[in-house]
């Protein structure tokens, strides 16, 4: 009876223990379990040129103490910084260690019927909406061992729900704070809008471990509805001692809208995908995501998009940068499907690289099963022109400041198009202090 | 007379193995402006470039005095903050770094830390400087030279020399692609510079800006060096009969593998 997963010390009766005191509904222990068990069958992803085998994926603690504050002042200082001023406020999930340590909302966004919750009160609240989008579309239980394992185990997680014809103009912020040695952050982040709506969401990733040992393991799925946009900006910045798998993946109907902006910042070793199902005909999609490597950290970076509708329209922007012994793979794929006329797919991936003994790898994919589309990619990995840095220094400015704007230059995309001033300023100072 | 700004002497400049500058000589005081011209591939950016410390070329022998100081010991940012300043044939392009973020970095790094310019007044004096160049506000968020039009990169290279205010500017090909109205965009603004605090070298091909910059001096520079110099009317009989008249004077013959190009 008790499904014993190698390594990992959890069973059904702990699961149904876990979720009883959560108060979950019963498809979604249905799905815990189902998840524990494909935990233990199903092999790790394979990603390309990245060597997984060995990194900590299982080995954490499950159940974290977390607290809850009055007031945004109560945060402490690298969490409150990162939150939105005047306009940009009001409409804000703290959660610490998983849980929710503060959220607001504001009553205008909840009389249009906007839900905006951590997953656990969402199920309460929520359940059959939820069950509509949770692992459903756009991102699959049985895909690996870590989707498996983060249906069976979800310890944290958002829900956004944005009705038909709601056009929300202020940003809505989340931050995703893990401060326990041994912690494991299994998040998993919902974002569902429906036909003509608008909606642009932040999030952080933050932790403060350094043990060695946490985990974060990360799905979240967007579903971007009928002629709906979707602005989603993300900045992390796990520290050295988290081993992390990210799955962002978004499905975009007709003339729907996705925007990525990430800034991926992380200090540990890392796989991430960000995915994009062009479902509907004249749906569209622009990815931008920059990172910078550093230490000895391991780094596998996957953007993918999908094309099936007609008419639909793709953008893949990333740069990353390599510094001291860090090595990261960066593979862009762009897959338009046979009957997908009419489509554009457009990737470009740059890796600057700061030191001789980083690596840095970029291999764009292009798939085309149709004709009658444009697609075009453009890939390289390089160093530091030198003629730029002399261009710079010609007017004064010393070679290692040269080399910081150029370096933020580059970064430049993705931090310009994060909607949140202080998220903007928190990027540019991580970029600044991993830049040093 | 007093020490000059800038004392070349006897320079020799080699890219990629290739001797270029050959034996060149120059004395350049507080206040003056000169103007070298020769034709294409002379020598001419191999030399400005070479003044500002340019990675690739590399001096093979001779000296060069920069206000008393030994330029050729000096790196690239040590010349600029020292005071010299070359507006570049060709500018670089820098993604992502507007064009006020440099040039407020670069007033910075000339001033020193703790002595940074205030905002305003900055943003002042590059609103001033911008509106005398007819650059349009646009200018100082866009990012540095990305996609600039020739004659765009030409007035940001003039921009630059007005906002940090060397002691001694050189401006390559300055003139080049610009229409008559730009010329004269660009002579105000070196125009506006003129003092005994600021010397300028004006590196050209044609005669054309120096209608509306007066020069003190002119040297015509062929085959890596010097071959004549006189006052403003040098650059007008250049104009006039073209440089094979003095080639012939000079009993200059044309080098091996040496080809006229137009810019
Ligand atoms: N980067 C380079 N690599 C090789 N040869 C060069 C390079 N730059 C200039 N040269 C050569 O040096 C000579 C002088 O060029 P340049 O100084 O640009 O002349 P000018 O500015 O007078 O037109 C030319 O023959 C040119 O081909
Ligand atoms: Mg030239």
């Amino acid at each position: 009876m008790a499904t014993e997963m190698k390594n990992l010390h959890y069973d059904t009766s702990y699961l149904e223990n876990f979720s009883g005191r959560r108060g979950e509904p019963d498809w979604f222990l249905d799905l815990r379990k189902k998840g524990l068990e494909l935990a233990q069958t199903l092999p790790l992803p394979k990603p390309e040129k990245t060597r997984i085998i060995g990194w900590n994926f299982t080995q954490f603690e499950h159940e974290l103490p977390t607290r809850t504050v009055d007031a945004v002042a109560d945060l402490p200082e690298n969490v409150r910084s990162l939150i939105g001023q005047g306009e940009q406020s009001g409409n804000l999930l703290v959660l610490h260690n998983g849980s929710t340590a503060y959220a607001t909302l504001s009553e205008d966004l909840k009389a249009k019927g906007v839900i905006f919750t951590d997953l656990a009160t969402a199920l309460r609240d929520h359940g059959d909406l939820v069950k509509k989008y949770y692992f459903s579309k756009a991102a699959k239980l049985d895909a690996h061992k870590l989707t498996a394992l983060n249906a069976a185990l979800v310890n944290s997680g958002l829900f956004l729900y944005v009705p038909k014809n709601v056009d929300i103009e202020v940003p809505l912020q989340a931050v995703f704070w893990l401060d326990h040695d041994n912690g494991g952050l299994i998040n998993h982040v919902i974002i569902a809008t429906e036909a003509n709506s608008s909606v642009t969401y932040v999030e952080n990733y933050l932790s403060t471990t350094n043990s060695g040992q946490a985990v974060a393991n990360i799905i979240t799925e967007v579903y971007v509805g009928e002629n709906a946009r979707v602005q989603f900006g993300g900045v992390e910045y796990l520290s050295s001692d988290v081993t992390t798998f990210i799955n962002r993946r978004g499905y975009v109907g007709r003339d729907g809208n996705l925007q990525w902006a990430l800034g991926q910042m992380n200090d540990g070793d890392l796989i991430t995908e960000t995915y994009s199902e062009l479902a509907g005909d004249g749906s569209s999609v622009d990815t931008k995501a920059v990172s910078i490597g550093r230490g000895t950290q391991k780094q596998n970076f996957v953007n993918r998009i999908k094309h099936y509708g007609k008419n639909s329209t793709s953008n893949m922007l990333i740069h990353g940068v390599q510094r001291e012994e860090a090595q990261a793979i960066f593979n862009g794929i762009t897959k338009i499907e046979h009957g997908a006329s009419k489509s554009d797919g457009e990737q470009t991936q740059r890796v600057l690289m700061l030191s001789s003994k980083a690596r840095g790898d970029a291999n764009p994919i292009l798939l085309i099963d149709e004709d009658d589309v444009v697609a075009g990619h453009a890939a390289s990995v390089g160093r530091i022109d030198p003629i730029q840095l002399y261009y710079l220094m010609s007017r004064g400015i010393p070679k290692n400041e040269a080399e910081r704007l150029i370096i933020h230059g580059f970064l430049e995309p993705v931090v310009s198009q994060l909607p949140i001033e202080g998220v903007k300023e928190q990027l540019a100072a991580v970029i600044e202090g991993k830049v040093q | 007379m007093s020490q000059p700004v800038l004392k070349i002497e006897n320079l020799h400049v080699a890219i990629e193995g290739k001797e270029i500058v050959k034996g060149f000589d120059l004395e350049i005081h507080g206040g003056e402006i000169h103007a070298i011209m020769g034709p294409n591939g002379t020598g001419k950016s191999t030399l400005a470039s070479a003044l500002m410390g340019h990675p690739k070329y590399e001096i093979t022998e001779g000296k060069v005095t920069f206000l008393g100081q030994d330029l050729l010991e000096m790196e690239v940012d040590e010349r600029a903050r020292a005071g010299m300043f070359l507006a570049m044939q060709y500018p670089s392009e820098i993604a992502g770094v507007t064009n006020s973020d440099f040039l407020r970095t670069a007033i910075n790094a000339r001033r020193g830390e703790g002595n940074e310019i205030p905002l305003m007044k900055f943003i002042k004096k590059l609103d001033e400087k911008m509106a005398l160049l007819d650059m349009g506000e646009e200018f100082a968020t866009r990012y540095l030279n990305e996609g600039f039009s020739g004659g765009e990169k030409k007035r940001n290279e003039i921009l630059q020399l007005m906002m940090l205010e060397p002691k001694l500017a050189i401006l390559d090909e300055i003139d080049s692609g610009l229409d008559i109205d730009a010329l004269k965009v660009v002579a105000k603004g070196v125009n506006a510079m003129r003092s005994p605090e600021f010397s300028c070298l004006i590196i050209t091909h044609y005669q054309r800006l120096l209608n509306y910059i007066t020069p003190d001096k002119v040297h015509v520079m062929m085959q890596g060096r010097i071959v004549k110099s006189g006052g403003p009317e040098l650059a007008e009989r250049l104009e006039a009969e073209g440089y094979d008249g003095l080639k012939k004077e000079l009993g200059i013959e044309e080098e091996e593998g040496t080809v006229e190009q137009e810019a």
